[in-house]
């Protein structure tokens, strides 16, 4: 109960009179107000479908929307979806809503979940974010049945995504994470995902929660933090995962909130990754992931354009980062046409460990490290839109799987290179 | 007169060997405090020297860029060199102590100017290691978010930074060792003012067209038609 603290008075006497609950459902939200009343009707249509008996509760921790976004959370009445889909419920499904602060942070919008999952006993918890959410009643129980109803403590979501979607996750995130710590995570960023309440506990304790860690990728730190303490993981298919717009410029943030938080997990779980060696299925329902091939305009000239560009910019930057032979190989690649252009895997392998070893050992700020790969992963991300240009779903799976090789042959480099040159 | 002439002779020695016995003390002291000076001024180097390697003071040196400029005027590293100012700053510092014992007139007003010039020195110091410090993250800071928000001529905008931070830098260091105060700020102002007025005619004037499409790409239709074209969604 010692988290109860950063929560507002009024917050705790709304949880104070729902008392316990079997299943909580965590919506962290920032102006939201388009979706967030399809998506609470899906969860409340879900809870009465498949937890009819079970106590429920929906808690909104909300970022500071201006429009109204936890009003509509909290007058959302489960009479609605009781209508709709001619349900009875046995019992209410209060949804309560506290600001937490006047601008949205992940690390503390989960935090205020996870005390008030704490507060109310909850023994399941599921957080669904509306800024990806496209949630079904159906895949609101694949998610939440595992962890209510077997010993799952962490089931994370795999989806059908378009196969140039994602590029980072395909390409750093999943292969890195998988080669580390031995498991095959589709999606160890998951922005909709179930956890028991005692990983919650757990959790929201060896947290630091300081200001750097509220604005970081909270969500892979949770999936990292389960891993690490030895957590039953599973996985469970939610179905297509629409294609979101992106600025080039939400590149840098991405990478900080993921790329970031899985370099910093690297310090405190050496112990745990450095002897491991290959990578396991872990029990996933539905399917392990899945691409969609349809045409997709990307901008790959420039792509490739930024990365050169990076290359010549940043050279005394990449100096204190990579080796000799490193850099040497990405300026030569960078003078390729781009016809020629290709950044091998074993050349993205090598420079994401070198990266992750100059982060460890902080040979300069290490937000500009993170910053500083982005340019590079540009060069990656186009070799990876041209190796599948062409290809069908099996290709892109067999390439993926390929890069996933790599980082496991080459893990004992970053083992090497760890603690080793300075 | 003989006897006038010994008498005298024997005064004179007898005043010589009286200074000399009053002086001799002294300059023991003078020699003993020196020599311990030398010692804890040893010591003190030896110990700041382990200091500044567990905290790997070079290293931090080298992200200030205090270490490139170091070894350009052919120094030693920024440890040793720290190591060695103290040393001779501690030791300087026992010596005067030492001839202030002798009590040669004016003397000690000099000594005492010496140490009250000492905290102004350490001062400037760490203004200029701070200075450099903060003028590399800077100048790196532009140059990555210039090169991710694929901006023209990233280095020539982190350079920039980087000597603008060294001129404030400079005429600080100048003014607190209190070197030519009003000339240093009048010409700080006018570098200053000029590098300022250089950048907004170059942007203006000779960059018109470039600073057109910046503005375009920032502000207007550019920047809309830019995110469609670069629809990579990385997670």
């Amino acid at each position: 109960m010692a988290e109860e603290s950063f929560l507002t008075d009024d917050f705790l006497g709304q949880l104070i009179s729902v008392g316990e609950v079997d299943i909580l459902i965590g919506l962290p939200t920032h102006n939201d107000a388009k979706t967030i009343g399809s998506i609470v009707e899906t969860i409340q249509t879900g809870i009465l479908t498949f937890f009819p008996r079970e106590r429920a509760a929906i808690i909104n921790a909300d970022g500071g929307s201006r429009d109204g976004t936890p009003e509509l959370v909290v007058n959302a009445a489960i009479g609605d979806a009781r209508r709709s889909s001619k349900l009875y419920a046995l019992r209410t499904l209060p949804s309560i809503s506290t600001q937490y602060a006047s601008s949205p942070a992940n690390g503390t919008a989960l935090r205020t979940i996870l005390a008030a999952a704490e507060l109310l006993r909850a023994k399941a918890c599921a957080v669904i974010s509306p800024k990806s959410s496209q949630i079904t009643t159906e895949g609101l129980a694949a998610l939440l049945r595992p962890v209510y109803a077997e010993t799952f403590d962490l089931v994370l979501p795999t989806y059908r995504r378009h196969r140039f979607d994602g590029i980072l996750l395909t390409n750093l995130l999943y292969p890195m994470t998988r080669a580390l710590y031995g498991l095959k995570i589709r999606e160890p960023y998951a922005l909709e995902f179930a956890f028991s309440g005692r990983l919650g506990s757990q959790f929201l304790v060896q947290n630091p929660w300081h200001e750097e860690a509220a604005r970081a990728g909270s969500e892979i730190q949770f999936t990292l933090a389960a891993i690490a303490g030895g957590n039953r993981i599973g996985q469970s298919f939610q179905g297509t995962k629409e294609h979101v717009e992106r600025h080039s410029a939400d590149l840098v943030p991405a990478m900080r909130q993921t790329v970031g938080a899985l370099f910093s997990s690297l310090e405190p779980n050496f112990g745990l990754w450095h002897g491991k060696a290959g990578s396991q299925l872990i029990p996933t329902t539905g399917a392990e992931q899945e691409f969609t091939l349809e045409p997709l305009r990307i901008n790959r000239k420039r792509l490739r354009e930024m990365f050169t560009t990076g290359v010549a910019e940043l050279e005394s930057v990449f100096q204190s980062i990579l080796s000799a032979s490193t850099l040497a190989e990405l300026q030569r690649i960078a003078g390729l046409d781009e016809v020629r252009f290709r950044y091998p895997a074993e050349l993205w392998v090598k420079t994401v460990y070198e990266f992750a070893a100059a982060y460890h050992k902080s040979v300069i700020s290490r937000d500009h490290i993170i910053q500083a790969l982005a340019p590079l992963f540009r060069g990656r991300a186009f070799t990876f839109l041209m190796e599948n240009r062409n290809g069908s779903a099996d290709d892109v799976e067999n390439n993926v799987e390929g890069l996933c090789l790599e980082f496991e042959r080459m893990k004992p480099y970053l083992i090497e290179i760890w603690n080793g040159r300075e | 007169m003989r006897e006038m002439i010994i008498n005298e002779l024997t005064q004179a020695m007898q005043e010589l060997t009286r200074g000399f016995a009053h002086i001799l003390p002294r300059i023991i002291v003078l020699v003993i405090i020196a020599f311990a000076g030398w010692v804890v001024a040893y010591l003190l180097k030896v110990l700041l020297r382990s200091f500044l390697r567990l905290i790997k003071f070079d290293k931090l040196s080298e992200s200030a860029g205090a270490s490139q400029l170091l070894s350009k005027a052919a120094l030693p590293s920024a440890t040793e060199l720290l190591s060695r100012f103290v040393f001779w700053v501690a030791w300087l510092g026992f010596i005067l102590l030492g001839i202030s014992v002798l009590g040669i007139f004016g003397f000690q007003e000099q000594i005492a100017k010496f140490f009250l010039f000492l905290p102004r020195i350490f001062a400037a110091l760490l203004i200029m290691f701070f200075g450099l410090l903060a003028a590399g993250f800077f100048s790196r800071a532009a140059l990555l978010a210039a090169v991710n928000a694929n901006l023209p001529s990233p280095r020539l905008l982190s350079v920039s930074i980087r000597t603008i931070i060294i001129i404030f830098v400079l005429s600080m260091v100048f003014e607190e060792v209190g070197v030519a105060e009003e000339t240093v700020l009048v010409a700080f102002g006018i570098a200053f003012g000029a590098l300022m007025l250089g950048l907004a005619i170059a942007f203006g004037m000779g960059g018109k067209d470039l600073a057109q499409r910046f503005l375009e790409k920032r502000f207007g239709q550019g920047r809309r038609d830019e995110g469609k074209e670069d629809e990579l969604s990385p997670l």
